[in-house]
């Protein structure tokens, strides 16, 4: 083949939209970059300008080398883009754990890592970083690659797009990376769960489109008449994220700098934020996780759904009463009391399509029940999602006001977000990631059921830690901030009701341990099943003849 | 718009929105002849497993 024609046939028209695009941003990152205001801010548009120069070079090197008629062979599903999300998952999940136990120490002996003179790790710019790379590095990642899994497993087509995808995939890490980096140099825009600043909202503004649009465009072209309802739960999440995303990121940069100023302001910017912060649990840890619930536990114990019907219920109600909640977290503020009525009624009516869904995945174990004993897989994801009818049953309880008077602002609420983050969300991932490793690679099973079950254990044990420790420490200094003596003043100083929590964090910091320690088993465990390896005292007949037949 | 527009809007339309809306979803979940549909669609991703490589659309 002459050099001419591979140039010609090199140009498909999804790798030329991307390669305009990229080449767009790094226009536009070179004049920031030339303009920019502050230090952070350039710092951040080189990245951009040398990402967009990687990803350029990248699409050449790869449109040259590659078969065009094998490029996006539509008989194929794509399984590349799977490996890479499983990849990026495990990666940005031992980070984001790693940082969250460095905290929890820190917490527990303040001087740790702290440095009066060097900011970058203190606690309060790892704690943004922990919280968006569980979230939405780690949590955000999964669910990018169990969607891109699901919806063409589902609609039984490749995915739509040609090179769009694996835009939507490196375009989400360079946001992680300018969020992460910019939270170390002291980059944020003060919103919780929506640190990064407008620039790098812009970027994953652009990227979420493209995601939508390649996940629609694959519904689009299924070659099944009805469309999963694992696909409605994750459509869901990414129609709302994007709609949360921008109305909550509307702000205006001071300069051609890392600052700027919310549009909203006072009472207005708050309620805009908890309704974007709840929404985020709703939306993109519970729907999106919802829908790994409904695909991967009945895909792994060979059961349907146990009420397809209840699932239609589940997904209407819980979209539509979710999206009222968010005022539960501003009772006792400025918000006027009638709407933190609404946020509370509205939370205590999530109870129902909570349990209903809750009710439906674990029920999907009818007929296969021993799957829990033989199949520590099924065990983790079990357990998950029992977590995740604890976690909403103390959500509601503690949105009523008069409970909320007590819980707010103390280690209650963190509790309850990691038995929410560490319990549902954390196990149905590594459920899933355990699926997905097993199937993109055909296996024909896990390198080690033996280290899944150590996994799920450790991992189990340190929630349980987790969550007791916060239980404690949060209810007693609840009670120990409403004390009054006899003369009607308060008892305790605020330090006394800091330093007798001291045992409690370190309970704390040792079950977030054990929870890393878990992860890292996983991380050993996926890394030899991706190699074709099988633990040979646990099954000697399968290891005499590895990988001669597709994932179970 | 003042509060008492606001609530009274949501006490009496916004109330019957959410009715409507459970009721539909209800009846769409629940309606007989959605029956097969549904039962189709909950046994779909099961199917597939039978040919679980990567390429089950030559």
């Amino acid at each position: 083949m002459g050099a001419n024609e591979q140039v010609r046939s090199s140009g498909d028209p999804s790798s030329w939209a991307v390669a305009i695009t990229l080449a767009v941003m790094a226009a536009i990152g070179l004049v920031a970059a030339a303009n920019a205001h502050d230090l952070a801010f350039a710092t951040h548009m080189w990245m951009v300008v040398a990402a967009a120069v990687v990803g350029l070079q990248a699409i050449l090197v790869w449109t040259t080398n590659s078969d065009p008629e094998k490029r996006f062979d539509p008989t194929y599903y794509d399984d590349g883009i799977i490996k890479a999300g499983i990849a990026a998952s495990v990666f940005w999940g031992l980070a984001g754990f790693l940082v969250g136990l460095v905290l929890a120490l820190q917490l527990t002996w303040p001087n740790l890592f702290y440095f009066p003179d060097w900011g970058f790790t203190n606690f309060g710019r790892l704690r943004p970083l922990h919280t968006s790379a569980v979230i939405f590095a780690f949590g955000g990642n999964v669910l990018i690659a169990t969607s891109f899994y699901v919806v063409q497993r589902t609609c039984r087509t490749r995915l739509a797009g040609g090179l769009w995808p694996w835009f939507v995939f490196w375009g989400y890490q360079l946001f992680i990376v300018i969020a992460a980096t910019g939270y170390l140099m002291g980059v944020t825009q003060s919103k919780e769960y929506a640190e990064p600043e407008w620039y790098a909202d812009i970027w994953l503004t652009v990227v979420w489109v493209a995601y939508l649009l390649v996940f629609l465009a694959t519904i689009w072209k299924r070659r099944e008449p009805h469309i999963y309802v694992a696909n409605w739960f994750y459509l869901a999440f990414i129609v709302t994220v994007a709609m949360l995303h921008l109305v909550n990121n509307l702000s205006l940069p001071a300069a051609v700098g890392s600052k700027s100023y919310s549009v909203m302001a006072g009472v207005q910017s708050a309620l805009t934020q908890w309704w974007y912060a709840h929404n985020a649990v709703g939306f993109f840890l519970t729907a999106g996780f919802l829908a790994i619930m409904y695909y991967f536990i009945p895909k792994r114990v060979d059961r349907p759904v146990w009420s397809y019907r209840l699932s239609i219920v589940h997904f209407w109600s819980l979209i539509f009463i979710y999206i009222w909640a968010g005022p539960h977290h501003l009772h006792y503020t400025a918000l006027p009391q009638w709407a933190q009525t609404l946020g509370m009624t509205f939370s205590i009516m999530l109870w129902m399509p909570s349990w209903g869904g809750m009710i439906n995945g674990l029920m999907t174990l009818s007929g296969a029940w021993d799957r829990l004993r033989t199949d520590p897989v099924v065990r983790m994801m079990v357990v998950s999602v029992a977590f995740y009818g604890m976690s909403t049953f103390e959500g509601p309880v503690l949105s009523i006001r008069a409970v909320n008077a007590l819980s707010h602002y103390t280690d209650w609420g963190i509790g309850h977000v990691h038995s929410g983050a560490l319990g549902w969300v954390g196990l149905i991932s590594f459920g899933a990631l355990y699926c997905l490793t097993q199937w993109v690679w055909k296996r024909e099973r896990l390198y080690s059921n033996a280290l899944v079950e150590w996994h799920f254990w450790i991992a189990s044990i340190g929630i349980v830690l987790y969550i007791a420790s916060m239980w404690v420490s949060g209810i007693m200094e609840g009670l120990m901030w409403r004390t009054y003596n006899e003369f009607g003043f308060l008892e305790y100083s605020f330090i006394e009701t800091v330093s007798a929590k001291y045992i409690s964090y370190i309970i704390r910091a040792l079950g977030g341990g054990l929870f890393f320690v878990g992860s890292l088993i996983m991380t050993y465990n996926l890394i030899r099943t991706a190699r074709g390896d099988v633990r040979e005292e646990e099954d000697a007949v399968q290891a005499a003849r590895p990988n001669l037949q597709p994932a179970e | 718009m003042s509060y008492e527009t606001l609530a009274s809007f949501a006490q009496t339309w916004g109330v019957l929105y959410f009715v409507a809306m459970f009721a539909g979803a209800t009846a769409y979940a629940l309606w007989p002849s959605n029956r097969d549909t549904f039962k189709r669609a909950a046994i779909a991703p099961l199917k597939e497993r039978e040919a679980d490589d990567d390429r089950p659309l030559a």
